[in-house]
């Protein structure tokens, strides 16, 4: 229940400003040092680089062996990271963009999640699939989907998500240890933002969520980018007097439950937000727990404020009304204030 | 089809130009310096045959005869546009014209196009389906198993590969192991790798490939060697090209060799060409102002045209 981290806490003699790539190409940099059985392959995360630069300069340093450019294929990026995990590798496997994860679902859902528990517990899959997500990009509904909800949902898998440079490299390198298999998603619209990153080894431990604002009247619920745009509401609210607070829960999978709960208790309001569709998004489950656990302590109805049931329209106008923002968000607090009265 | 080079070549140059005027948003894949490919295998198509397309898709669109006008607001992401701004570049579709859709995701044209072709086969309507796709599609499920079911249910379908060379970075001889023209065996069906920036070879070549389709007897794979002038998208200035290699095939440029041809053959004088240039030129100011003046969608349309 306890936050055990402070990511983008005031910034120490040791810290600098990086952009959330360079956390986590750092992340990868550092666990292929610590580990020669770590690999990273993928389209494009050697000569290229990564789509989004991640892998910038891992291929100069760690050669070919390590840093594997592969053919569009995704379905044997996910399969080959299940034998070569099985056999004793820790594979990083890098999805160009989430959209595509369905060419592989059959090697990530049949093949991945389910082989250790097929097999009695007698394999072990290191497995870290990485996959950048979301909207904003005026990239089209084949390129920004929210997918997090169809993984979450398969036993054997976690699902990581992150918001900040300090939060992606300290779980992505988590992630790379883990002797589960990793889902771990990247929103695309935070890759160029920058934070506060110590220059000591750190790592984030799974499953646990983080406030990220502390607040009394209303929690919201969330996680990725829109954890910005919640932040930016709890910023306008707080001119009219609502004090917000701001939970990350960072891991899908497991989700740290009691810290979700503790917020609700302390501010007797909920608002989970999501950029997938509204209608069985991973924020129902959200919803689904506090409503389960925390009943006594809400005041009010737990509201959701998530994407349109649409793909992801092109135009920018459309695709800046699919999903939430700021306003949105700031109007659902309002909301959940009004119901308690 | 010097006036279909044409047409593709200016419309892009002018979409590059409003991109960068930051009039569109997202990636444009620019076609420059294949125009000759998707030119060629059109006028080898009748009109009502169908055709799938890639991401990279303004040449296959314009070549199955979309108008410009809907093109450009499309980019523009305006309700005048071929979707109504839903789709962007990389999306756009003339289902009227027999144009089945650009596509985001590589190799996914090929098992669609298949299945048109099945259905052209179950109503024995006569029409061919073209599918073009990418060399970097090659190394897909879907091309695997789109050609090969093509090739088992015996559908009027010619397959397409636009070998420009590369995928992003990554050259077609790293990714795949052999080249897609030369499978056709592997997969019971002819295969030929022709020249895709000479557009009179192209059109031979499809035209036979398409009448064999439409006679019954069978899919054709095609790998039109050509080159991706640009990089893989607006974005995209990354160094992994020598410039020398760029520099080649520019001077292979197809609508520089069709002038050359068609001068030295006397089949047409410059001044015929300068006409349909000028003619161009009219279109595409045209589509911008139309583009530039159309409206912008309103939010009821976000949840509009997800169900019937
Ligand atoms: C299934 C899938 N994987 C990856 C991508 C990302 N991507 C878009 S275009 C492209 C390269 C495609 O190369 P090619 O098929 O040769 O077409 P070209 O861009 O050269 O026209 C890649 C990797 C994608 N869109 N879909
Ligand atoms: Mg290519």
């Amino acid at each position: 229940m306890a936050v055990t981290s402070a990511p983008d806490a005031p910034a120490e003699a040791a810290t600098r400003q990086i952009f959330m790539s360079q956390a986590l190409h750092e992340a990868l940099d550092e666990e292929m040092a610590r580990d020669p059985n770590v690999f990273v392959m993928g389209e494009e995360v050697g000569i290229w680089g990564g789509a989004y630069n991640v892998t910038a300069g891992l291929l100069e340093k760690w050669g070919e062996a390590r840093i594997i450019d592969t053919p569009i294929s995704e379905a044997a990026i996910g399969g080959a990271a299940v034998g070569a995990a099985v056999t004793g590798c820790r594979p990083v496997a890098e999805f160009m963009y989430s959209d595509f994860m369905g060419i592989a679902m059959d090697q990530i859902v049949n093949q991945a999640a389910k082989n250790r528990y097929m097999f009695g517990g007698a394999a072990k899959l290191p497995i870290t699939y990485r996959a950048p997500f979301g909207a904003g990009t005026g990239n089209a509904a084949q390129h920004t989907q929210s997918l997090e909800a169809w993984f979450a949902h398969v036993p054997g898998l976690k699902v990581v998500t992150c918001s900040s440079p300090h939060d992606a490299k300290g779980l992505l390198k988590s992630s790379i240890r883990e002797d589960n298999v990793v889902v771990f998603f990247e929103h695309k619209a935070i890759y160029s933002m920058r934070g506060p990153v110590p220059e000591d080894e750190y790592t984030i431990p799974l499953g646990m969520a983080d406030v990220k604002r502390e607040g009394s009247d209303v929690s919201v619920v969330t996680y990725a980018r829109q954890v910005h745009y919640a932040l930016e509401a709890a910023e306008q609210l707080a001119g009219e007097g609502i004090d917000v607070e701001v939970v990350d829960v960072r891991t899908l999978y497991p989700l740290d439950v009691d810290t979700i709960l503790a917020s609700v208790h302390k501010t007797n309001h909920a608002v989970v937000v999501y950029e997938a569709a509204r209608f069985g998004g991973f924020g129902a489950e959200i919803a689904s727990q506090i409503q389960e656990h925390g009943f006594d302590d809400l005041d009010a109805p737990v509201l959701r404020v998530a994407g349109s049931h649409s793909p992801i329209p092109f135009s920018e106008p459309l695709e800046k009304g699919a999903i939430p923002d700021p306003e949105r968000i700031a109007a659902a607090v309002r909301e959940s204030l009004q119901g308690s009265r | 089809m010097y006036r279909t080079m044409r047409r593709i070549r200016r419309f892009e140059e002018a979409a590059e130009v409003a991109y960068r005027a930051a009039k569109m948003r997202g990636a444009l894949h620019f076609y420059i310096g294949e125009e000759a490919t998707a030119t060629g295998v059109c006028a080898a198509l009748n009109e009502g045959d169908f055709i799938t397309s890639t991401h990279r898709g303004h040449g296959h669109c314009i070549a199955k005869g979309a108008r410009l006008d809907k093109m450009m607001a499309e980019l523009y992401g305006r309700t005048t546009g071929y979707c109504g701004g839903k789709g962007g570049s990389m999306h756009i579709a003339d289902v009227a014209s027999g144009n089945l859709g650009a596509n985001g995701i590589v190799g996914a044209g090929v098992p669609i196009a298949v299945g048109a072709a099945l259905g052209s086969k179950l109503r024995n309507d006569g029409k061919v389906t073209v599918c073009f796709f990418g060399d970097a599609a090659g190394p897909t499920g879907a091309f695997h198993e789109g050609v090969n079911m093509g090739s088992v249910l015996n559908v009027p379908v010619v397959f397409v590969c636009e070998n420009n060379q590369y995928g992003m970075a990554t050259h077609t001889e790293y990714a795949n192991a052999a080249p897609v023209g030369d499978r056709g065996p592997a997969y019971g069906m002819p295969s030929e790798r022709i020249d895709g920036n000479d557009v009179f070879q192209v059109y031979e070549r499809a035209k036979v490939a398409i009448d064999r389709a439409r006679d019954g007897e069978g899919p054709t794979l095609i790998e039109a060697v050509t080159y991706r002038q640009k990089g893989h998208t607006i974005h995209d200035s990354k160094g992994y090209r020598d410039e020398e290699e760029i520099a080649k095939w520019i001077a292979q440029d197809p609508i520089e060799r069709f002038k050359r041809a068609v001068l030295e053959a006397k089949a047409l004088t410059e001044n015929d060409m300068q006409a349909i240039d000028d003619e161009v030129e009219e279109a595409i100011t045209q589509a911008e102002e139309f583009a530039e003046a159309s409206p912008w969608p309103t939010l009821d349309a976000i949840e509009q045209d997800v169900y019937v």
